[in-house]
């Protein structure tokens, strides 16, 4: 027992919570702006990973982490287009574009990796002056002798790279685009009753194009921080299913900013105490299996559904085309 | 007002819209042909016409929601392309519309602001409003709590939210689109009362409706469409309900004559005990009723729709359990605890035409065949083993179109290829071919033409003849008129009236239906 | 001009926009190949060579086709009552845990000829039961069967994982796999069977299942189109107030279809742990669940069609495989990324042809046909 519950196990738990939350937080935000629209968005995973390898492929190629960054949002948001032009311009459906933008994603990025690098799917590995390098926070060595907070700032705040920061402002920033703008106001209705939002002069398809490009935008980012941050290259499959945590944890906060972004803490928290947990005997409950916790995220998103703790009550608009022909 | 020409060379006001030779078709519809109109500023301009006339495709190309295949918009004299509804509000349109355009979960407040706000800060936005909006509904009567959300609002303070949305994008022409169809008669007269008072700052208001009444009381002007055309504009002071009636059914309306059975003495039909209905979200939708039909007559249910009809029918019909109270039908009694589903509803002889034909009464993709055995699919003689009959299926459905001649009778073509009335004769002949004892009928000829309206009413009342108990739910009280034998008016979910078919008279029910009577005696 | 209510002649709804969007997705994947500097109508050669070429090759593609045919089933039959399975892949997953449970327990004792079925109904049963629950969740307590099929997928995933790593692995063994069947539970081989009649082919995975799936696609049909059923499954998918008025209990059929849907899916497990594995191991279901979405998106929800494009997928599948090896830069994830073009172009995109054709259409045959009779 000590061993698990040390102070430095504790602070590099919530540290590495913190670090694979990152992901998770970008695309849940991603996924608040498109479905707050109207426009259910599973492709959130398809998007990362591509963005993903377009983070690793730049950065490989041109030393850049910026450009890299550049590139993966750009690449993130055509394929955002790509949903809008789908589901927006021709009405489809917004299940199976998403999933054709998943699947295609997870062809494509192995394909081209393969044909351009000859690694097996992987891109590059990278040196540290192409990827974005943990920062220390001022004072961080200053402040670590204080008891409680001081080692807290050290070691769980600060020494994060500067996506991991991003991650963390783009919620206060959701927030407040959502709920204290006129952008915010209209793409609220939007997704409650397009109907009201056209007659009253504004473009549907418009709001809703902008909508899955901020989406296309922050899994950009969050594909950069998988594949140039918290990793020195790309890797096939590399966003295994976060995409779809993400989405679970959108859910789960039921479509609002900061409750979503504890959902991606506590997914997040769960990943990295299930690494610590293996073949450690618990009191009462003896051994958990880390698949167990693994699938904890997918669990708990189905038992909320199912209206067991809460409700979560999505757009009303949520899923159908917007028509103005009877 | 009363002295303004209508048309003509002299014309005194100037024209706020002018509309010329608007067409509007959707595929082989022509909803408007060769439109002209002129609504003169600061008037209220009526426009009446049956279900399917071409009213709302015509407000809503001058609102910019369909686009007119050909034909010219004026608005102030000036020519208006008008492609969407930003267009109209700048052209100083704002309109009403029959299903409110709210964000049910915004509040009253955010619902104006919507497209209109004047700062990309939303806070900025609302305190600016707020002040506007006080101003407004002082000044027209418009109270309506802006705080408050939308959803949890009674219906009239939503159309006054409508009311005030268009007014704070200051709008000059205000179009309403049959705004009474869900209003108390209090909510609206208090509607009429804000019109006034629009008119007389100005403000020029289209009123779109079927309900002559209204035109004659508030109008000035009323232009009658029908089947997309205009077929006349009066002054309403030189006009009549007759006439103008006449001229929306386009001749000389017969009014059926049925004879009326005024105390049937045949056994119950059905007979119903104190049933009360609680919605999902608690409110009570049918509130203690009690009544009884008997074999041999029809009983109409009038009242102004959303008072409880549709529930009750859908009880009936076994779509619905009762919280409270039970029923008895065709000899079985029916309650909370032993409720009886629509299929067994059938097979005891209750019959049902539904209210909402397209929603229910029939599935769209299916052949017409297909919707001819809807709720009987299960029956032995459509069936053969594990499989579907067909060829008996098809056979079936070619008898029941000759019987309510159905056009075209072919029973593969899909059943959203018939019109309105082929469709509704399709689930009459169904239903009636069960030969039921219990008839549960809802808007038999809501959208449904002139010719075939005669059709369906002989056979309701042929029905009543073979000694069925027939229970009609209508919002037309005209047709509740002609058929009924005896009439219930519904309001809020209770029955707040009964009379004798052979007795009724428009003006005592039109009270009831508004619970005035009390206040009226 | 709105055109979605123009009807058009039957042949160009079914058969001249499906191929044009298909083509629309292959021609992408030219373009895909192009990119990668490799010739596509040589890809295309290869491939179709690949698959057809000779009988090996035929025996490969016919057992991929197999697998498709049941996971396209499963999720058109769902689309038919205006369910979206996504969980195809999870419920042929646990489809295999069925076979596996039962064979571990069984296989020893029991001659094939009782063996064999009781597999059968395991795969469809345990699949089934996947589907079950998020069919009960959808119907009685109103979550979104798209989402939980989906988190399904990964829940299974994960016990899947769990009971092969520590329950259900072949003793002493380090691979997480369980023990070879008795050879009495294991489906006879398509190559021995035509050996019986004298036939001699090359040996194959294809096996008995192949034609399981051929009388699946027509039981589906007959349940579907033919039965009270059926009827009484499109009337809910059309309109649950309609199915109620009809005396339908619209959640029933939730659960019954998507039960019918999660066996079909199950299925899978039958062509391949009967049939080839002969063991319970990871993974074995390689996407074909949701490879199904697109073959059901492509075969427009109907047996026939459903046939073609798993038929097309087993080339691309086979075909792929084979081009793999002759041209090692375009590997066999191609055929994902082909698979996510027709997903968007025949799913997503299936209608952007459309008011196009429709004005093509008008312009060639000036007289209107009239389509409101009245």
């Amino acid at each position: 027992m000590d061993s698990v519950l040390t102070l430095q196990t504790v602070l590099s738990t919530f540290d590495a919570t913190l670090r694979v939350s990152t992901p998770l937080i970008l695309c849940a935000m991603a996924g608040l702006f498109s479905e707050r629209s109207g426009i259910i968005d599973i492709s959130l995973e398809g998007k990362m990973l591509s963005a993903a390898f377009a983070a690793g492929t730049l950065a490989a190629v041109t030393g850049s982490p910026w450009v890299a960054l550049g590139g993966a949002i750009v690449v993130s948001v055509l394929l955002g287009l790509v949903h809008g032009f789908a589901c927006i311009t021709h009405r489809g459906d917004q299940v199976v574009s998403g999933l054709a933008i998943n699947v295609l994603a997870s062809g494509l990025t192995i394909v081209l990796g393969i044909a351009w690098f000859s690694q097996g799917g992987q891109t590059p590995a990278l040196a540290s002056e192409s990827r974005f390098m943990p920062l220390q926070l001022p004072f961080a060595e200053t402040l670590k002798g204080i008891p409680g907070i001081g080692p807290f700032y050290e070691s769980v705040i600060s020494g994060h790279n500067l996506l991991v920061y991003v991650a963390l402002l783009a919620v206060p920033i959701t927030w407040w685009v959502v709920y204290k703008t006129r952008f915010g106001l209209r793409l609220r209705a939007v997704g409650e009753n397009p109907l009201a939002v056209d007659t009253a002069g504004i473009s549907v398809s418009r709001l809703r194009f902008s909508a899955v490009m901020i989406a296309g935008a922050l899994c950009g980012i969050a594909g950069a921080y998988l594949a140039i941050a918290q990793n020195a290259a790309f890797a096939r499959e590399m966003t295994a299913g976060q995409g779809y945590i993400a989405l679970a944890a959108m859910i789960f906060g039921k479509w609002r900013p900061l409750p979503a972004m504890l959902a991606c803490l506590m997914f997040g928290f769960l990943d990295a105490v299930s690494i610590r947990l293996q073949g450690i005997e618990l009191p009462i409950v003896g051994e958990v299996p880390v698949q167990l916790i693994q699938a904890l995220p997918y669990i708990l998103t189905v038992v909320l559904l199912a209206g067991f703790i809460g409700r979560a009550v999505a757009p009303k608009a949520i899923g159908v085309p917007f028509s103005k022909e009877r | 007002m009363h002295e303004q020409q209508i048309t003509g060379e002299g014309n005194s006001l100037p024209l706020a819209i002018e509309l010329k030779k608007i067409c509007k078709r959707f595929g082989q519809v022509q909803a408007n042909r060769d439109i002209d109109l002129q609504v003169q500023r600061g008037t209220i301009h009526g426009i009446v016409g049956e279900n399917g006339a071409g009213k709302s495709t015509l407000m809503s190309i001058l609102y910019g929601f369909y686009q007119a295949d050909s034909g010219e918009i004026l608005i102030n004299g000036q020519p208006a392309t008008i492609k969407n509804s930003r267009d109209a509000i700048d052209a100083g349109i704002g309109m009403v519309h029959q299903h409110f355009m709210l964000v049910d979960t915004f509040t009253v407040l955010e619902n104006v602001l919507l497209g209109a706000e004047q700062s990309a800060s939303l806070d900025k936005s609302e305190a600016n409003a707020l002040e506007v909006l006080e101003h407004l509904s002082a000044e027209y009567q418009l109270s309506v709590p802006l705080k408050s959300i939308t959803a949890e609002l009674p219906v009239g303070q939503q159309q006054r939210t409508e009311i005030l949305k268009a007014l704070y994008r200051n709008a000059e022409i205000l179009i309403l689109d049959e705004p009474t169809g869900v209003l108390t008669p209090q909510e609206a007269d208090q509607l009429f009362r804000v019109l006034k008072a629009l008119k007389e700052r100005g403000v020029t208001i289209i009123l779109i409706t079927h309900k002559l009444r209204e035109i004659m009381d508030i109008t000035d002007n009323v232009s009658v469409l029908r089947l997309g055309e205009i077929v006349s504009t009066h002054r309403t002071a030189d006009t009549s309900t007759a006439e103008l009636a006449e001229l929306m059914v386009g001749r000389k309306l017969e009014t059926q004559h049925f004879h009326k059975v005024d105390t049937a003495d045949g056994e119950s039909g059905i007979a119903v005990n104190n049933i009360t209905v609680v919605d999902d979200r608690g409110l009570t939708r049918l509130d203690d009723v009690s009544f009884e039909v008997k074999r041999g007559e029809i009983v109409g249910i009038a009242g102004v729709a959303g008072n409880g009809q549709s529930t009750l029918l859908e009880v009936l019909a076994g779509i619905q359990s009762p919280n409270k109270g039970q029923f008895v039908i065709n000899g079985h009694i029916v309650d909370a605890s032993a409720p009886l589903g629509p299929r067994e509803m059938r097979e005891i002889g209750v019959q049902h035409v539904p209210e909402d034909r397209l929603r229910l009464g029939l599935i769209k993709s299916f052949t017409a065949a297909e919707s001819s055995v809807l709720g009987y699919q299960n029956r032995k003689v459509f069936n053969w083993r594990f499989f579907l009959n067909i060829k008996s299926i098809r056979a079936a459905c070619v008898k029941l179109m000759q019987a309510f001649d159905v056009r075209p009778p072919d029973p593969k073509l899909k059943s959203s290829s018939f019109s309105g009335g082929n469709q509704q004769k399709l689930i009459l002949a169904r239903e009636l071919d069960k030969a039921p004892s219990v008839l549960l009928v809802g808007q038999p000829t809501r959208g449904v033409d002139i010719g075939a309206i005669e059709l369906i009413h002989q056979k309701i009342v042929d029905m009543r003849d073979a000694n069925c108990a027939i229970l009609l739910v209508s919002v037309e009280l005209d047709e509740i008129m002609t058929l009924s034998d005896r009439i219930l008016v519904m309001f809020e979910g209770r029955i707040v009236g009964t009379v004798k078919g052979s007795e009724a008279d428009k003006t005592t029910l039109g009270l009831m239906m508004a619970n005035a009577m009390d206040t009226a005696a | 001009m709105n055109t979605s209510d123009i009807e058009l002649p039957a042949w160009v709804e079914v058969v001249l926009i499906p191929v044009l969007n298909i083509l629309m997705a292959l021609f992408f994947a030219g373009l895909i190949i192009l990119a990668i500097g490799e010739n596509p109508v040589e890809a295309v050669a290869i491939m179709i060579n690949g698959a057809f070429g000779y009988d090996e090759a035929i025996g490969y593609t016919l057992y991929y086709t197999t697998n498709f045919i049941f996971t396209g089933l499963a999720v058109a039959i769902a689309f038919h009552a205006s369910l979206f399975n996504i969980g195809g892949e999870g419920q042929a997953y646990i489809g295999g845990l069925g076979v596996g449970l039962t064979f571990l327990l069984l296989d020893k004792y029991l001659p094939a000829i009782i063996l064999i079925p009781i597999g059968i109904i395991a795969a469809g049963l345990f699949g089934a039961l996947w589907a079950l629950i998020p069919a009960w969740l959808q119907a009685y307590r109103g979550s979104h069967i798209v989402i939980t099929t989906i988190m399904f997928n990964f829940i299974a995933s994960s016990l899947m994982v769990y009971l092969l790593v520590n329950v259900l692995i072949k003793p002493g063994s380090m691979s997480p796999e369980t023990r070879e069947f008795d050879p009495s539970g294991w489906l006879p081989f398509m190559h021995e069977i035509l050996a019986v009649v004298g036939i001699e082919v090359t040996r194959t995975p294809l096996n008995l299942s192949f034609i399981l799936a051929l009388i699946c696609c027509v039981l589906v049909w007959a349940y579907v189109w033919k039965t009270r059923w059926g009827y009484a499954l499109r009337t809910a998918g059309q309109s649950e107030a309609a199915a109620v008025y009809a005396g339908i209990k619209p959640k029933r059929i939730v659960i019954i279809t998507m039960c019918i849907s999660g066996a079909l899916a199950g299925f899978v497990a039958v062509n391949e742990i009967m049939g080839v594995h002969h063991r319970l191991l990871l993974n074995y279901t390689a996407g074909y669940g949701f490879t199904g979405i697109a073959v059901a998106l492509m075969g427009r929800n109907h047996p026939v069609g459903i046939i073609m494009a798993s038929l097309l997928f087993g080339v691309l599948y086979q075909g792929g495989a084979e081009l793999a090896f002759e041209v090692p830069k375009i590997t066999r994830e191609m055929v994902v990324a082909i698979q996510g073009l027709i997903i968007l172009f025949s799913g997503a995109l299936a209608l952007m042809l459309r008011p196009l054709i429709v004005r093509l259409w008008l312009a060639i045959k000036p007289s209107p046909t009239l389509t409101q009779h009245g």
